[in-house]
C-alpha cells in the first residue's frame, strides 16, 4: 500500500504531458489497417509488451467478425482501410486572435456561453500570457493529489499504474463484446484513467478540467474509470462547442468500475459535428459504454445529452452485480436535420435488491430519426429487483421519426419492471399560442422543449445542465417552420 | 382603435369572411354573435394572427398600424390578447413559468426592464384570488389536466397578468357553469377600462349579462348582417337568427 502511495505522489508532482513526444510530431502514417499499423501504434506509446498483445489479440479477433446490421439507422458503408489510425498529436495554435476564426464559429460559441479565453482554446488561437492554462491544469492537480486521486491520460496510467490498467483494461467490455469495441480495443489511440481511493469523494467535477485543455480528443478513445470502496467521482465528458474531425468513424470504449458502496457519476454532453445540412460528413458516433456496479450498494449514473453526430449509436449500460446496487440511465437525445441516434441502455440485475432507472427523452426535428432501444435484464439470481423505465418522444415537423423498441427479459418473479411511454408532438396549435402570448416561434420550441427535458437536466452537474439548456436551443434553431 | 375595412379571409379555398367592416373604439364592448359557421371564431383568428387563415383583402388598422402586416408575437406585444375557445396544452411547462415568460417576452420588444421574480408572484397571487384559482394551478403545466372551465379561467388569469389593450374572446362562455360564468364575467368586467377595448365572441345571450356590451354585431355568411346596443342580443335571444333568412346575403 505504501509503495502506491509512493506512486501516486510521484506522479502528480510530474508536469503533466499534452501528447507526445516532440519528435514524433512530424509523423503521419499512410491509411490503413493492418497488424503493423496496430504494432506501430503500440510502439509509439511505447507500451509493454502485455498490452501490444492484447491489441493483437483484439484485431486478430476483429478480422473475424463481421460489422452488425440490426441496427435502425443507415449509412454508406465505412471502408476501414481509409482512415489513418495514428496522428500526430494536436498542433500548435495556428492563429492569432479570435478576429480570425469563422465568425458563425464564435457566434455559436457566444450563444453556448463559453468564456471568451475558452472560446480561444477551442478555436486554435494562441492563449493569452494571462490565462495561463497550464497554471489552471497545475493548481487542479495539487488538490486531486491531496486526495490521492488519479486523473490522466490513458497512455500514462499504462506506465505508471500497469497493474491497475492491466486488472481492469477489458473487465467490463471485453475485447470480443462487440464490432466496433474490438476495433477500439485494437487501436485505441488515448483517453482518460482515473482512481479513486478508497473512502475518497473526488472534491472537484473532472470535467472543467478537460476542456480547458481542449484534449484531443481521437477518434478511438479508451477511458477507464475505477472507484474503489466507498469512494464518489462525478465524471464530465465532452463539451457544447461543436467539434469536428477529418476522421467520421468514432469509436470510443468507456469502462466504469464501482465498488463496495462507491458511487460514479457519468455524465456526457456531445455535440460532434452533425454533418451540413445535407447530412453530409458527420461524425459516426459508435461508443460502447458500461458499468459494473461489482460491490455491494454501489451506484453507477450515466447522463447524457446528445446533440451531435450525424449518427449516435450507443447503450450506456450497467451491470448490476452487487447486491443493492444501482443503476441509472438519464438521456436526452436530440436527432434535427438529417441526423440518426439509436441509443438506449442496458439494465443487468443480477444481485438482489438491485434497482436501475430510466428516464430516456428523445427529441426529433427536420428529418431526423431517433430510435430508443433499451433492455432490461432481470437474471435468475435477481430477487427482489426494481425498474423504472420512461421514455419519452417528442416530435417536431412532420418529417422527423421516433421509434422505441424496448426489450424486457424477467427471469424472477419477484422482480418488478415498469415501462412507460409517451409520443408528443410540438403542433402548431402550442406554437401559435406560445406566439399570441408574446414568445417568438424559437423562445416556443425552446420552452417546450426545456419543459420536456427537465427531469434529465435536474440529473446533470449544474453547470452542464446550464450549457446542456443552451446547447438544445441551439441545436433545434431553425427546425421549425 | 380598431379598423376593420372589408375584410375577406379564406381558409384552403373556402371564403369564409366575407366583407367585414367594424369599428371599436377604447373604453368600448363589443359584442360579436352568430349562428354556426358565421365566421366568427375566424375573424377573431385573423386579428390575432392564425397562418391557416389567408386575407384576401381588405384591411385592418389596429391604433392607425396594419395589423396584418405584424407577426404574432408583435400584435401581441403591441397589446392584442385573444382568448381562446379551445386553449391548447403545454405539458412540462408550467404555467408560473409560462406566464413570466409571456410577460418578459412583450417587455423585451418595448425595451423594459423585466419582471422580477417577487413582483411577478405577488401580482399573479393578487390576480389568481380574484378569479378564484387555486395556488397549485400554477405550478402544473399549461392548461395540462385543465377542465373546460379551468382552462377558461386560466385565459382570463393570463389577460389579467398581461394587461392587453385589446381582448377579443373567443366564445369563452362555452362549457362553463353559471359559477364559473359569474366568476369569468367578474373578472373581464373588472379589466373594463377607457384605455382597453373588448370584443366577446358569443353564440348566447347569456355572458352578455354580465359583460354588457355598447355594441351587438350579428354575423352571417361571413358579414355583419345587423348591428345594434345591447337590445339586440335580446332580440336574438327571443326570436333566434331566423331573421337573417330575410336578409340580403
Amino acid at each position: 500500500m505504501s509503495t502506491d502511495n509512493a506512486l501516486l505522489k510521484e506522479y502528480s508532482q510530474r508536469e503533466y504531458q499534452h501528447g507526445f513526444v516532440t519528435d514524433i510530431e512530424a509523423d503521419a502514417i499512410a491509411p490503413g489497417l493492418s497488424e503493423d499499423v496496430v504494432r506501430l501504434i503500440s510502439s509509439k506509446k511505447d507500451e509493454p509488451q502485455w498490452l501490444l498483445d492484447w491489441r493483437l489479440k483484439a484485431y486478430r479477433h476483429w478480422l473475424t467478425l463481421k460489422e452488425p446490421e440490426w441496427h435502425n439507422v443507415h449509412y454508406p458503408p465505412i471502408n476501414y482501410q481509409d482512415s489513418i489510425y495514428y496522428s500526430a498529436p494536436k498542433q500548435q495554435p495556428k492563429l492569432n486572435s479570435l478576429d480570425e476564426v469563422d465568425p458563425v464559429l464564435l457566434e455559436t460559441y457566444e450563444k453556448l456561453g463559453i468564456p471568451l479565453e475558452e472560446q480561444k482554446v477551442l478555436a486554435g488561437v494562441a492563449v493569452d500570457a494571462v490565462f495561463d492554462s497550464v497554471s489552471v491544469a497545475t493548481t487542479y492537480k495539487e488538490t486531486l493529489e491531496k486526495e490521492g486521486v488519479i486523473f490522466g491520460p490513458f497512455s500514462e496510467a499504462v506506465h505508471r499504474f500497469p497493474e491497475l490498467v492491466k486488472k481492469y483494461l477489458g473487465s467490463v467490455v471485453p475485447y470480443t463484446d462487440n464490432f466496433f469495441a474490438t476495433l477500439n480495443s485494437a487501436v485505441f489511440s488515448d483517453g482518460s484513467f482515473c482512481y479513486i481511493p478508497k473512502g475518497v469523494r473526488c472534491p472537484l467535477e473532472l470535467s472543467t478540467y478537460f476542456r480547458i485543455n481542449a484534449q484531443n480528443t481521437g477518434q478511438f478513445e479508451r477511458t477507464l474509470i475505477i472507484a474503489e470502496e466507498g469512494s464518489y467521482v462525478s465524471y464530465l465528458e465532452g463539451c457544447t462547442a461543436p467539434k469536428r474531425d477529418e476522421n467520421q468513424l468514432h469509436a470510443a470504449v468507456v469502462e466504469l468500475v464501482a465498488m463496495k458502496d462507491a458511487q460514479i457519476k457519468y455524465s456526457t454532453v456531445q455535440n460532434w459535428y452533425p454533418g451540413d445540412a445535407d447530412g453530409k460528413g458527420g461524425i459516426f458516433n459508435f461508443v460502447t459504454k458500461r458499468g459494473a456496479c461489482r460491490g455491494d450498494n454501489s451506484k453507477i449514473s450515466w447522463t447524457q445529452v446528445e446533440t451531435g453526430s450525424a449518427i449516435t449509436w450507443k447503450y450506456p449500460s450497467v451491470i448490476l452485480q452487487g447486491d443493492h446496487s444501482v443503476g441509472e440511465f438519464y438521456s436526452v437525445a436530440v436527432t434535427a436535420n438529417h441526423q440518426q441516434a439509436d441509443t438506449g441502455t442496458k439494465m443487468i440485475h443480477i444481485g438482489k435488491n438491485t434497482k436501475s432507472t430510466i428516464i430516456s427523452k428523445g427529441i426529433s426535428a427536420g428529418r431526423g430519426q431517433n430510435n430508443y432501444r433499451g433492455l432490461v435484464k432481470i437474471q435468475k439470481g435477481a430477487t427482489n429487483a426494481r425498474n423504472f423505465s420512461q421514455c419519452d418522444s417528442l416530435l417536431i415537423g412532420d418529417r422527423c421519426g421516433a421509434h422505441t423498441f424496448p426489450y424486457i427479459e424477467v427471469r424472477n418473479t419477484t422482480s418488478k419492471v415498469e415501462h412507460e411511454a409517451s409520443t408528443s408532438k410540438v403542433g402548431e396549435d402550442q406554437i401559435y399560442y406560445c406566439r399570441q402570448r408574446g414568445l417568438p416561434t424559437e423562445d416556443a420550441v425552446n420552452m417546450i422543449v426545456n419543459g420536456f427535458c427537465k427531469e434529465v437536466y435536474a440529473e446533470l452537474p449544474l453547470e452542464f445542465a446550464v450549457e446542456a439548456r443552451k446547447l438544445l436551443n441551439v441545436s433545434l434553431e431553425g427546425s421549425v417552420g | 382603435m380598431l379598423e376593420i375595412k372589408n375584410l375577406h379571409a379564406r381558409c384552403d379555398d373556402t371564403e369564409i369572411l366575407r366583407g367585414i367592416n367594424l369599428q371599436v373604439s377604447a373604453g368600448e364592448v363589443h359584442a360579436i354573435m352568430g349562428p354556426n359557421g358565421s365566421g366568427k371564431s375566424t375573424l377573431a383568428h385573423v386579428l390575432a394572427g392564425r397562418e391557416d387563415y389567408e386575407v384576401t383583402e381588405g384591411e385592418v388598422l389596429y391604433e392607425g398600424k396594419d395589423l396584418l402586416e405584424m407577426e404574432i408575437e408583435e400584435r401581441a406585444a403591441n397589446g392584442l390578447f385573444m382568448a381562446y375557445q379551445y386553449p391548447v396544452e403545454i405539458p412540462g411547462v408550467s404555467n408560473k413559468y409560462f406566464l413570466k415568460a409571456a410577460m418578459n417576452s412583450i417587455r423585451k420588444y418595448h425595451k423594459q426592464p423585466l419582471i422580477g421574480t417577487m413582483d411577478f408572484l405577488k401580482l399573479l397571487k393578487e390576480n389568481m384570488k380574484l378569479l378564484g384559482m387555486e395556488k397549485n394551478m400554477m405550478e402544473r403545466s399549461v392548461n395540462e389536466g385543465f377542465s373546460g372551465g379551468e382552462k377558461k379561467r386560466n385565459e382570463i388569469l393570463q389577460m389579467a397578468m398581461l394587461q392587453p389593450k385589446l381582448a377579443v374572446l373567443d366564445e369563452t362562455d362555452s362549457g362553463l357553469d353559471i359559477d364559473a360564468l359569474r366568476i369569468v364575467a367578474d373578472g373581464v368586467n373588472t379589466l373594463r377600462s377607457p384605455e382597453r377595448a373588448i370584443i366577446v365572441v358569443t353564440h348566447y345571450q347569456r355572458l352578455l349579462d354580465y359583460i354588457v356590451p355598447d355594441k351587438v354585431h350579428v354575423l352571417a355568411e361571413g358579414r355583419i348582417a345587423r348591428s345594434g346596443d345591447k337590445s339586440l342580443a335580446l332580440e336574438l335571444e327571443a326570436d333566434g337568427y331566423a331573421f337573417l333568412d330575410t336578409c340580403s346575403a
